[in-house]
């Protein structure tokens, strides 16, 4: 099914933002962009070609119709970044031999960074406060994180608890009551 | 004006024959005045930054002639039916607080009822009636200098459409309330040929302003021109001000842009600033000396951006 986006008479940047929002509210399939303006033509293209997009302009009468295809795997219109948030309770990953969940850990954060979007927030509670403190080995894997726009929270009651408060290393400290508002307000909460 | 009678006066140093950025006039061989006057629609939506904006954009044009501004007005046109009160407060605080940081007095001003808010100043400055730097007067060999980075039009249209990151508008934010203060001052004592600021018209518009019908031309060196690099982003999106375009189609007569160059540097190029930096030509031998001390004066952003040349005159070539 083609769509049809009429953005006659609109100034920059009215037709660039219809055209994301209608982008963004298609899976794939045909766009149809009608515009009176050169250069707000311009504009239009440009941007659907930022976003991955197959762009074709077809000028008659002085009224140009941009044919945008979007591709189910054109995920860019989609933020880099997901609502998603990641509980992790231990410092190893899984249950098992500790030296293997210890490499098995690491390699999760790591890989982390490269996953697209990347979760919102990391929440370490109980044991997995050890991640974020000092001696912990994967804090430049975290640090990474961070700079990258994923906040990272320690619990504060489990940082008293093993006396780590004044060793966090990374990210800030959380209490109970965000900790509860986070999980419930995620779009994903994947439990580590 | 076209098409109307020009005033003429003896004791007038800059009037509106050209596209001067203020009007100077003389009152004593010791003393001339300075004046201008610029307001306009929000570009933020905070209000109080939008005040300061709105200052340091009016005081900008005395800066750009070499004056020093002592006195100021604000122009107010506000829709006091429909927008809380507090909201021009808000506005009127941030203007005063700049006009503080620039040592200006506020001594009046006027407003009336408007459908759309506009905010800005009526300034009067004073100046040595032989200081007084124009915007023409580049002599063949001159460098040129920016003071502050390009690309603030693109990210308010970005903000407009809610596409710009909370950090690109912050940075923007922070140049456009930047006052060319530091800058004018500088340049005072380097001793310059010509000055203008880089405001609608965009760099390329007030370039061509600088060398229109004089027996000189300008190379700009592309890479050297400082922009934001949020900037760059958005114009790659499309994010491109209408304005852009217009300045572009009304110089193309007077500008060869290298083909090899990629498009957003085009757009950047012409991209109408509010509130931008001084553009000032001046001998070379002077310019690295102004450029340290504009660096080492939270100038930070100044480059050395080009050069006047004698051919081809009343031409710009970017490469």
């Amino acid at each position: 099914m083609v769509k049809e986006l009429d953005v006659r008479g609109l100034s920059c940047p009215l037709p660039v933002v219809k055209t994301k929002k209608a982008l963004e509210e298609m899976e794939s399939g045909e766009l149809h962009v009608v515009i009176e303006r050169a250069e707000g033509c311009q504009n239009v293209k440009r941007f659907a070609e930022s976003q991955g997009c197959k762009v074709i302009v077809n000028e008659s009468d002085g009224l140009f119709t941009i044919h945008i295809h979007k591709e189910q795997t054109s995920t860019s219109v989609s933020p880099k970044q997901s609502k998603d948030a990641v509980l992790i309770t231990s410092d190893v990953l899984g249950t098992g031999d500790r030296q293997l969940g210890e490499i098995l850990m690491k390699a999760f954060l790591n890989t982390l960074w490269d996953a697209e979007p990347r979760p919102a927030r990391l929440l370490f509670l109980n044991d997995g406060v050890r991640l974020t403190t000092e001696g912990s080995d994967v804090l430049d894997s975290l640090r990474l994180l961070e700079d990258a726009g994923v906040e990272i929270f320690s619990c504060g009651t489990c940082l008293d608890y093993y006396q780590l408060k004044d060793k966090l290393k990374v990210g800030s400290v959380t209490n109970m009551y965000d900790t509860v508002d986070t999980l419930l307000s995620s779009a994903k909460v994947i439990k580590i | 004006m076209e098409g109307l009678p020009v005033m003429t006066d003896p004791n007038l140093i800059i009037g509106m024959e050209r596209s001067e950025d203020a009007g100077v006039y003389k009152l004593s061989d010791e003393l001339a005045i300075v004046q201008t006057v610029d307001f306009f629609t929000p570009i933020v939506d905070d209000p109080y930054q939008f005040g300061q904006i709105a200052v340091a954009n009016s005081l900008s044009d005395v800066y750009a002639k070499g004056g020093k501004p002592l006195t100021a007005m604000n122009i107010v046109c506000f829709p006091v039916k429909t927008m809380d009160i507090s909201v021009l407060r808000d506005i009127l605080k941030g203007g005063l607080d700049k006009m503080l940081e620039a040592g200006v007095i506020l001594v009046g001003g006027h407003s009336v009822e408007d459908n759309e808010l506009k905010y800005g100043l009526s300034v009067t400055g004073t100046i040595h009636p032989s200081k007084v730097i124009r915007n023409t007067g580049c002599r063949p060999g001159d460098k040129l200098i920016l003071t502050k980075p390009l690309g603030v039009g693109i990210i308010n249209t970005a903000l407009k459409g809610e596409m710009a990151e909370r950090s690109a508008v912050d940075k923007a934010v922070r140049c456009m309330s930047t006052l060319n203060k530091k800058a004018s001052e500088l340049m005072q004592i380097s001793g310059v040929n010509a000055c203008t600021d880089v405001t609608g018209f965009g760099l390329i518009g007030h370039a061509c302003e600088m060398i229109e019908d004089t027996g000189v031309g300008i190379i700009i060196n592309a890479n050297d021109v400082p922009y934001f690099p949020e900037a760059r982003e958005l114009a790659e999106m499309g994010l491109v001000p209408g304005g852009t375009h217009r300045n572009r189609e009304y110089r193309k007569a007077m500008v060869k842009i290298s083909e090899d160059l990629p498009v957003y540097i085009n757009d950047i190029l012409f991209d109408p600033q509010t509130s931008g930096g001084l553009l000032i030509s001046l001998p070379s031998g002077n310019a690295s000396a102004l450029l340290s001390a504009l660096h080492n004066g939270g100038v930070d952003d100044a480059a050395i951006i080009g050069e006047i040349v004698d051919e081809p005159r009343g031409k710009i070539i970017v490469r």
